[in-house]
């Protein structure tokens, strides 16, 4: 026997595509595997889902097990339930990993208690280490590393006696591989058994309606916050953010102050963003917020108060009305750009 | 059709209000500097119950696991229209992470609750932010799940249609009961106290309460627990032996999962580069990120 067993990756698919943080958790996932000297797979579970492997060998898994089922075809939660956990029971891996996706946060909890395993939500940052608890060392443990109490800490946790180690991770904060195209792998099929038991939900209608912005994929982001007074005010993100091309973002309390669509909505219960750069604008900086934006490679912050904490990320630095700087910065840029 | 509805609350510390002091130098939180608050997200789950009775028929009980502070979730509760609330506060329950939390909600549930036809969860607490707790426990109770439930379509027949939102997409599904579900706070607005209620409950006491109190005053326990019984004030509270708990499995010794440690949130220090709010000053900024190549 082996030392240890596999790192899975939980290959999420959503209208026949797999989604990214299923792509950065291999990234990731490779780096895990390698520590620990095992194979990295990828768990695919659906219909006619076998052409969507190559992808996942691309981005670096040695294994795909595909379950295959008419009744898989969309998600619901006790059939996808119980085929992943038949799979680690007969496999045995190491380490399952999720993204912390509506469906991979409801998944993955329902997966962990049939094992009884430990599971630890919505993390930032996995590694391989070592844990120490009572005289004991436990070598060669998933760190799943995660902010708590609304960001203000950050927690490694371990499960060191339970088997597998299991995590889901949050959308955007780890990197997608560059893919290598012909790599390959092997495609394990696994049997699946009809769902007539438990079909106790079912879905009568889905409707997938397309994100209002696309912030992660976007090279500029201007985002308000609530220093921006006014709905009407908040204009002047979308004038600024219209003359440099870029994305509009907001913080939560403009979202909740009716600013801006929750879409638009950077930090920690939105989106976590790494653009080119990032222009904070009447934003005092919560960490919730700095979360979702801190990665990103430049950050201009306009704000009236010079003890700020969006000042302590950023790189540039406005001391001043945001209402007043932003037009300002579009009659330069119209002269410039 | 009546439905016997129990909703699960959690008394949280009100982390959207932290404060440099509740910060500790060594980084970690002052839980005793936090005011403690009812979980966001329970109160949309409590109304939801609440409304699903007023309109099928039905009872609301409220359940909360925590420490006997927590009976001030539970009092709450009955202001806002809750037929029975529980209290299970236990010294051995300490440490729980999500895996035996939702063990022991089911013991209290099979042992002292069942036949059900709902669990309402808010969708997750503030404190943790982990949204496990209702997908395990519904495992445990060997029931289906339904996360992010916006709004119940139809109850009736066994049966609740309803309707999620998944952020990218929406469903309307078909569950049949018993059923566990989630909701978020888009949910509803949850009601206020009401005036009547706040008069009666306000009194309301668990035993813990009634201990130290009758401690307080020189009186019998046995004497208020009487009075508050025969008036309805009285807050059930259940712990290992009333609900049959294995002790291997609730607590800290129940969870597999540890804290390694913690860390406080450092700022990343950077080369911060302030430019004056003037034209001259937003031209210089300008010139600067032209020249870094920082547009694109």
């Amino acid at each position: 026997m082996p030392e240890h067993g596999e790192v899975w990756v939980f290959a999420e698919v959503e209208d026949g595509r797999i989604i990214d943080v299923a792509l950065e958790l291999l990234g990731r996932g490779r780096e895990l595997a390698q520590t620990l000297g095992v194979p990295l797979a990828a768990v695919l579970v659906g219909q006619k889902i076998r052409g969507l492997a190559d992808r996942l060998f691309a981005h670096g898994a040695d294994i795909v097990y595909g379950a295959e089922h008419e009744c898989l075809a969309e998600y619901t939660t006790l059939p996808y339930a119980r085929v992943l956990a038949d799979l680690v029971r007969e496999r045995q891996p190491e380490i399952v990993i999720y993204g912390a996706t509506p469906l991979g946060r409801d998944l993955a909890p329902r997966v962990a208690s049939t094992l009884k395993t430990g599971l630890t939500a919505d993390c930032t940052d996995l590694q391989i280490g070592s844990y120490e608890s009572g005289g004991r060392v436990y070598q060669h443990k998933l760190l799943q590393i995660r902010p708590a109490w609304g960001g203000n800490i950050i927690a490694t946790i371990v499960s060191p006696e339970h088997l597998p180690e299991m995590a889901t991770v949050r959308e955007g904060v780890m990197r997608i591989p560059e893919p290598v195209n012909g790599r390959t792998g092997t495609y394990l099929e696994v049997p699946v058994m009809p769902c007539a038991e438990d079909v106790k939900v079912s879905v009568l209608e889905r409707k997938t309606h397309p994100r209002r912005v696309d912030l992660r994929a976007a090279a500029t982001i201007v985002a308000g916050g609530y220093g921006m007074g006014s709905k009407e005010n908040f204009g002047l993100i979308h004038e600024l953010a219209g003359v440099l091309g870029a994305a509009v973002g907001g913080s939560r309390a403009a979202v909740d102050a009716g600013f801006i669509h929750a879409d638009h909505q950077v930090g920690q219960t939105g989106t976590t963003v790494r653009p080119k750069l990032y222009i904070a604008c009447g934003i005092s900086g919560a960490v919730q917020h700095r979360a979702g934006m801190e990665e990103s490679a430049k950050i201009l912050a306009i704000n009236i108060d010079p003890e700020a904490p969006i000042f302590g990320v950023a790189h540039y630095g406005i001391v001043g009305d945001a209402r007043e700087a932003i037009p300002r910065l579009i009659k330069a840029l119209r002269g410039k750009l | 059709m009546p439905l016997r509805i129990i909703v699960l609350g959690k008394q949280v510390p009100d982390t959207k209000n932290v404060t440099g002091e509740v910060m500790k130098p060594d980084g970690t939180v002052n839980r005793a500097a936090l005011a403690a608050i009812f979980n966001p997200e329970d109160l949309n789950a409590l109304e939801m119950g609440l409304q699903l009775k007023e309109r099928c028929g039905g009872e609301v009980i409220v359940m909360t696991m925590g420490p006997p502070r927590a009976a001030e979730i539970l009092r709450d509760s009955l202001c806002r229209g809750a037929d029975r609330v529980i209290l299970l506060s236990d010294r051995r329950f300490a440490g729980a992470d999500t895996l035996a939390t939702s063990y022991t909600l089911a013991q209290a549930i099979t042992t002292h609750l069942s036949p059900f036809d709902l669990v309402i969860c808010g969708r997750q607490a503030i404190d943790g932010d982990t949204a496990q707790v209702p997908p395990q426990l519904a495992e445990k109770l060997g029931i289906p799940q339904v996360t992010y439930v916006e709004q119940v379509l139809e109850c009736g027949d066994g049966r609740l249609r309803l309707r999620r939102d998944l952020g990218r997409s929406e469903e309307i599904v078909e569950a049949s009961l018993p059923l566990l579900m989630t909701v978020p706070r888009t949910a509803n607005h949850p009601r206020w106290p009401d005036a009547r209620l706040l008069l009666k409950y306000r009194h309301a006491r668990s035993g813990f309460e009634i201990e130290a109190e009758a401690k307080r005053r020189g009186k019998s326990v046995d004497e208020t627990l009487d009075y508050l019984r025969t008036k309805g004030l009285f807050i059930e509270s259940w712990g290992v032996e009333h609900i049959g708990a294995d002790l291997a499995r609730v607590g800290l010794g129940g969870s597999p999962t540890k804290v390694k440690k913690v860390d406080s949130v450092v700022l990343k220090g950077r080369d911060l580069r302030f430019f004056p709010p003037t034209d001259a000053g937003v031209k210089e900024l300008i010139a600067e990120l032209i020249e870094e190549r920082t547009f694109v």
